[in-house]
C-alpha cells in the first residue's frame, strides 16, 4: 500500500477511536449545556477528577479502570445534583446566570484543578488496563485496544443514555426541559427536580469519560484545558441537545484532528480543531443540526 | 425631591461630579505618590510585589470594560495578556526596542486582536462568546508554541537592559514605575468610558441589559461592542507587555496560564463590575492576598484562594465588594 | 389631507415554513392615530419587528418620510424618528429610571442629553418623582410609562405602541390613553397595536385589521368593526 494512503487510513481509524473518547467527554455536556442551558465550563475538570480518582483506585485495587469509573458514577451523580442545587439557588432563581453563573463554573473548574494539584500533585497519573498493550491489526490498519475499548464503552454508555432519554417518562421529561418548560408545568413535573436529576447524569457521564481518558493516556490536573474547547465545539457542532449529532461531531472532530496531527505534527492539531469551532460559531452559532437558539 | 429618593452612593474615592480632566489629574498625582513611596521603601521585593499587583489592576480594569460594562464575558484574557508579553519579546528581539515602545506595540497588537475577536464573534451572545474567547486563547497558544522565533514551547529569555533610566536606582524600580503609570492610565480610561458624556458607558450598560431595546433606543450596539473589544484587548495586552522583563523569562504555558484568565474575571467580580473602582479594589485585594499566600504558603495554594473567593463571591455577593457597601448605605 | 409619513409595500415574512406576514400594504399619514388589530398570532408583532428593523430580512419594504428603510439597522431607524415600545416592558434593569431615559437622549443624535431634558421626559409620563429608582422598584403601569418615555425621548415622528395596555386596570388604561393622546396632540403619529378594544376604539381614527398575516380591512373604525370578516376573525378567537 502507498505509505501516504496507509498513513491517512490509520489517521482516520485512530481519529475515529479518538472521536469515541471525545464523544464520551461531550455527551455529558450535551445534557447540561445542550438540554438544560447550564453552561458547565467545568465539565472537563469533572472528567479529569474522575480520571484521577480512577487512577488512584486502580493503584490501590488493580480493578479495571473502566469498571472503576462505572462504580464512581453514583458518587458523581450526587455531586452533580448538589452542584445544580447550589447553581439553581444562587443563579437561575435570581436570573444571574449570564455572568455570575459562568464565572461560578469557571471558579469550580479552577478549584478542582488546583485542588487536584494540592491533593495528589501536578505529575501525570495513569492506570493500565490489562488489554492496554494489545493491538489488533487489520492489514495495514492498527486497532489498539487502549483506544478501542474505551471508545466502545463510551458509545455503549451514550446508547444507553439515548435509550433512557427516549424510552422512559423521566428521560422524555429531561428532553422536554430543553424545549418547553411550560409543558412540564402542565404535566405537574417540577422542572427544577428534573434538571437536578439530569445535571447529576451529566456529571456521572463525566466520571465515565474520565475512566475512558485514563485508559487512553496518562492524566494530569491540567489535562482538562485542552478538552474545554473540544467538548463545547463537539456539542455546538452536534446541535446542542442531540446526542447522535454530538457523537457524529465527535467522530468528525477526532478524524480531522488526528489526520492533521499525522501529516503536520501534533502541535498543530489543537489550532485546526479550535479554528473550526471559531468558524462554526461565527457562521452558525446554533450548530449544524441544531434547534434554533 | 426629598432626600429619600436620592440614590445611595457607594463610598467611592472620587465624588461623581468630578470632571474627566480632574480625575486624570488625580490619577497622575496618585501614581506619582505611589512611585515616591515605593522609591522610599526601595526594596526589590516591594517593587516586584507592587508590579505584580498593579499588572493585575490593568488586566482586571481592561477585562471589565467588556465584561462589566458591556456584559460580555471574556475567558480569553490570558490570550491578550500573552499577546502583549510576546509582542515585547518579538519586537524587542527584532528591533531592539526598549520597554516603552514595546508597550505601544502591544497596545496595537492587542487592539487588533480585540477588534478581530469582536468582528468574528459579533453575533454571539452570552456563553457562546465566552467559549469563542476560550478557543481564541488555545489557537493563539498553539501559534506561539509553533513559532520558534519567540522560543516556541521552550520559552524565551529576555535580558533586562543594563542602564537604568534616571531617576531610578534599579531596573525593577523603573519597571514598577512604568506599571504604576499604566495602572493609573487604565483606571482613568475606564472611568472616562464609564462616565463619558458621549454616552459610551451608558450605551454599553444599555446593551448589557437588553440589546434589542438598546437598538430601539438608538444605540448602535455593534459599533459599541467593537469599540469595547478593541479598547479592552489593547489594555489587556498592555498589562502583559512588561511580563517578560519582570521575570526575565516567558514560556507559553505560564503566559497563557489559566491563572491570568481566572484572575481577570475574579477581580472585577469580587470588587464589583458596575464601576471602575470595582476591578481596582478586587485586583488590589486578591493580588495582595495571592502575593502574601505565595510567600507564606505555596504558589498552588494562592491560586486555590482565587477560585474559592471567586465562587463564594458570585454566590453570596453577586455585586461584589462595592455592592456590599451600596447595600450598607441604603 | 396631510402627507403620508409611512408606507408599507407588500411586506411579508416567513419563519421556516410558516408565513407570519404576507403582502401587507399600509399607508399612515402624518399626525394620524391608527389602530392595528387582529387576533393572537395574526402578525402584528411581526409587522412591528419588520418595521423597527429587528428582523433584517423580509419581503417588500417600508418608506418612511419619503426614504426607503431597507438596509437600515434598528438604531438608525430609531434616530430617524421611528420609535417603538415593547409588548412586555424591557427597561434597562441595571440603570436607574432617569438613566433609562438618558440612553435615547444621548444616542438620538440631537445633542440634548441634558438632565433637564431627561426630567422633562419623565414629567411627561409622571415619573419624575421616581427618577432615581431602579426599574425593579416600579409597578407594572409605571414600567409601561417608562417604556413610553424612553420611546418618546427620541422625539419620534412615528410611535408604534405595541400592546402598551395589556394587563392594566381600567383606570390605568385611561392614564396611558391620555398620555398617548397628549403625544399625538404634540404632532407624533401613532400606530397603536392593542387587544383592549375599548382603548382602540376610543383612540383610533382609522383601523387596520390583520388576520393570519394578511390585511383584511382598513378604514373607518365603525365600518371596519362591523365587517363580517373582522367579526368572524374575532369571534373565532
Amino acid at each position: 500500500m502507498d505509505p501516504d494512503l496507509a498513513l491517512l487510513l490509520n489517521g482516520i481509524v485512530s481519529g475515529l477511536l479518538l472521536g469515541g473518547l471525545y464523544a464520551a467527554a461531550a455527551a455529558g455536556l450535551s445534557v447540561s449545556f445542550g438540554m438544560l442551558d447550564v453552561v458547565n465550563i467545568a465539565h472537563p475538570a469533572f472528567m479529569v477528577l474522575g480520571a484521577m480518582l480512577v487512577a488512584l483506585l486502580w493503584g490501590a485495587t488493580g480493578i479495571d479502570p473502566l469498571v472503576l469509573s462505572v462504580l464512581l458514577t453514583p458518587a458523581f451523580w450526587a455531586l452533580g445534583a448538589a452542584i445544580y442545587v447550589a447553581y439553581h439557588h444562587f443563579f437561575e432563581r435570581r436570573g444571574d446566570e449570564a455572568i455570575q453563573g459562568l464565572a461560578f463554573f469557571f471558579g469550580v473548574m479552577f478549584i478542582i484543578e488546583i485542588g487536584l494539584v494540592l491533593a495528589i500533585g501536578p505529575e501525570q497519573h495513569f492506570a493500565d488496563a490489562s488489554y492496554a498493550n494489545v493491538t489488533w491489526r487489520l492489514g495495514e490498519i492498527d486497532l489498539p485496544l487502549r483506544m478501542l475499548v474505551p471508545a466502545l464503552v463510551a458509545l455503549l454508555a451514550i446508547g444507553g443514555l439515548a435509550l433512557f432519554l427516549r424510552r422512559t417518562f423521566t428521560g422524555r421529561a429531561i428532553a422536554a426541559v430543553a424545549q418547553d418548560r411550560e409543558a412540564l408545568r402542565l404535566l405537574a413535573i417540577d422542572p427544577v427536580r428534573i434538571k437536578r436529576l439530569a445535571f447529576g447524569i451529566s456529571i456521572a457521564m463525566a466520571a465515565l469519560a474520565g475512566g475512558a481518558l485514563v485508559v487512553v493516556q496518562p492524566v494530569e490536573a491540567s489535562s482538562g484545558h485542552i478538552f474545554i474547547g473540544r467538548v463545547f465545539a463537539v456539542v455546538i457542532m452536534g446541535g446542542l441537545s442531540s446526542l447522535w449529532g454530538c457523537v457524529l461531531a465527535a467522530l468528525a472532530f477526532g478524524v480531522v484532528e488526528n489526520v492533521t496531527a499525522s501529516f503536520y505534527g501534533p502541535s498543530w492539531s489543537p489550532a485546526v480543531a479550535f479554528g473550526a469551532l471559531l468558524l462554526v460559531l461565527a457562521v452558525r452559532p446554533q450548530g449544524f443540526f441544531g434547534r434554533a437558539a | 425631591m426629598s432626600d429619600a429618593t436620592l440614590p445611595a452612593m457607594p463610598v467611592l474615592p472620587a465624588p461623581r461630579r468630578m470632571g474627566h480632566a480632574a480625575f486624570w489629574l488625580a490619577c497622575a498625582v496618585a501614581a506619582l505618590a505611589v512611585i515616591a513611596v515605593l522609591r522610599g521603601i526601595g526594596s526589590e521585593y516591594a517593587y516586584f510585589a507592587a508590579t505584580f499587583v498593579l499588572q493585575y489592576v490593568v488586566l482586571a480594569t481592561a477585562w471589565n470594560i467588556l465584561g462589566g460594562y458591556a456584559g460580555y464575558v471574556n475567558f480569553g484574557a490570558a490570550a491578550f495578556f500573552a499577546a502583549g508579553a510576546y509582542t515585547t519579546v518579538a519586537i524587542g528581539k527584532a528591533l531592539g526596542l526598549s520597554l516603552l515602545p514595546c508597550i505601544a506595540f502591544a497596545a496595537l497588537v492587542g487592539g487588533a486582536l480585540g477588534l478581530g475577536t469582536g468582528l468574528l464573534t459579533l453575533r454571539l451572545r452570552g456563553a457562546y462568546f465566552a467559549i469563542a474567547t476560550l478557543c481564541l486563547s488555545v489557537v493563539l497558544q498553539t501559534l506561539v508554541v509553533n513559532w520558534s522565533y519567540v522560543g516556541g514551547s521552550r520559552g524565551a529569555y529576555v535580558i533586562r537592559p543594563r542602564d537604568v533610566p534616571w531617576p531610578f536606582d534599579t531596573y525593577g524600580g523603573y519597571l514598577c514605575a512604568v506599571v504604576v503609570v499604566l495602572a493609573a492610565a487604565a483606571i482613568a480610561i475606564a472611568r472616562t468610558i464609564e462616565k463619558s458624556r458621549l454616552g459610551l458607558g451608558l450605551g454599553l450598560a444599555a446593551l448589557r441589559d437588553d440589546e434589542q431595546a438598546a437598538e430601539a433606543a438608538g444605540v448602535p450596539t455593534l459599533r459599541l461592542k467593537l469599540i469595547a473589544t478593541t479598547i479592552s484587548g489593547a489594555m489587556m495586552a498592555v498589562a502583559g507587555a512588561p511580563l517578560p522583563l519582570l521575570g526575565s523569562y516567558v514560556e507559553p504555558n505560564s503566559a497563557f496560564g489559566l491563572a491570568y484568565a481566572v484572575n481577570a474575571i475574579a477581580m472585577p467580580l469580587i470588587g464589583g463590575t458596575a464601576s471602575w473602582a470595582g476591578p481596582l479594589i478586587g485586583a488590589v485585594v486578591l493580588a495582595s492576598l495571592q502575593q502574601a499566600a505565595t510567600v507564606t504558603i505555596s504558589s498552588a495554594a494562592n491560586l486555590l484562594i482565587v477560585g474559592v473567593v471567586l465562587v463564594v463571591f458570585v454566590c453570596a455577593a453577586p455585586h461584589g465588594i462595592l455592592g456590599l457597601f451600596k447595600k450598607g448605605a441604603r | 389631507m396631510s402627507e403620508v409619513v409611512l408606507r408599507a409595500d407588500g411586506v411579508g415574512k416567513r419563519f421556516g415554513g410558516f408565513t407570519a406576514l404576507s403582502g401587507v400594504n399600509l399607508e399612515v399619514r402624518a399626525g394620524e392615530r391608527l389602530g392595528l388589530i387582529g387576533p393572537n398570532g395574526s402578525g402584528k408583532s411581526t409587522f412591528t419587528n419588520c418595521l423597527a428593523g429587528a428582523f433584517p430580512s423580509h419581503d417588500g419594504g417600508f418608506t418612511f418620510k419619503g426614504q426607503k428603510l431597507a438596509g437600515l439597522k434598528s438604531h438608525e431607524r430609531a434616530r430617524r424618528g421611528l420609535a417603538r415600545t415593547f409588548q412586555l416592558p424591557r427597561p434597562f434593569r441595571g440603570l436607574s429610571v432617569i438613566e433609562n431615559i438618558r440612553v435615547p437622549l444621548a444616542y438620538a443624535g440631537r445633542h440634548e442629553a441634558t438632565e433637564e431634558r431627561a426630567m422633562e421626559c419623565l414629567e411627561s409620563v409622571e415619573l419624575a418623582g421616581k427618577a432615581q429608582r431602579m426599574p425593579k422598584e416600579l409597578t407594572q403601569v409605571e414600567l409601561r410609562r417608562l417604556e413610553l418615555a424612553r420611546a418618546t425621548a427620541l422625539k419620534p415622528e412615528l410611535l408604534i405602541a405595541d400592546e402598551a395596555m395589556a394587563g392594566l386596570s381600567h383606570a390605568e388604561v385611561d392614564q396611558i390613553l391620555a398620555l398617548l393622546f397628549r403625544l399625538n396632540a404634540g404632532g407624533t403619529t401613532i400606530i397603536m397595536i392593542e387587544h383592549v378594544m375599548r382603548a382602540v376604539t376610543e383612540f383610533s381614527q382609522r383601523l387596520a385589521v390583520l388576520v393570519a398575516g394578511k390585511k383584511v380591512a382598513d378604514g373607518d373604525p365603525k365600518t371596519v368593526l362591523s365587517m363580517p370578516e373582522v367579526e368572524e376573525a374575532y369571534l373565532g378567537r
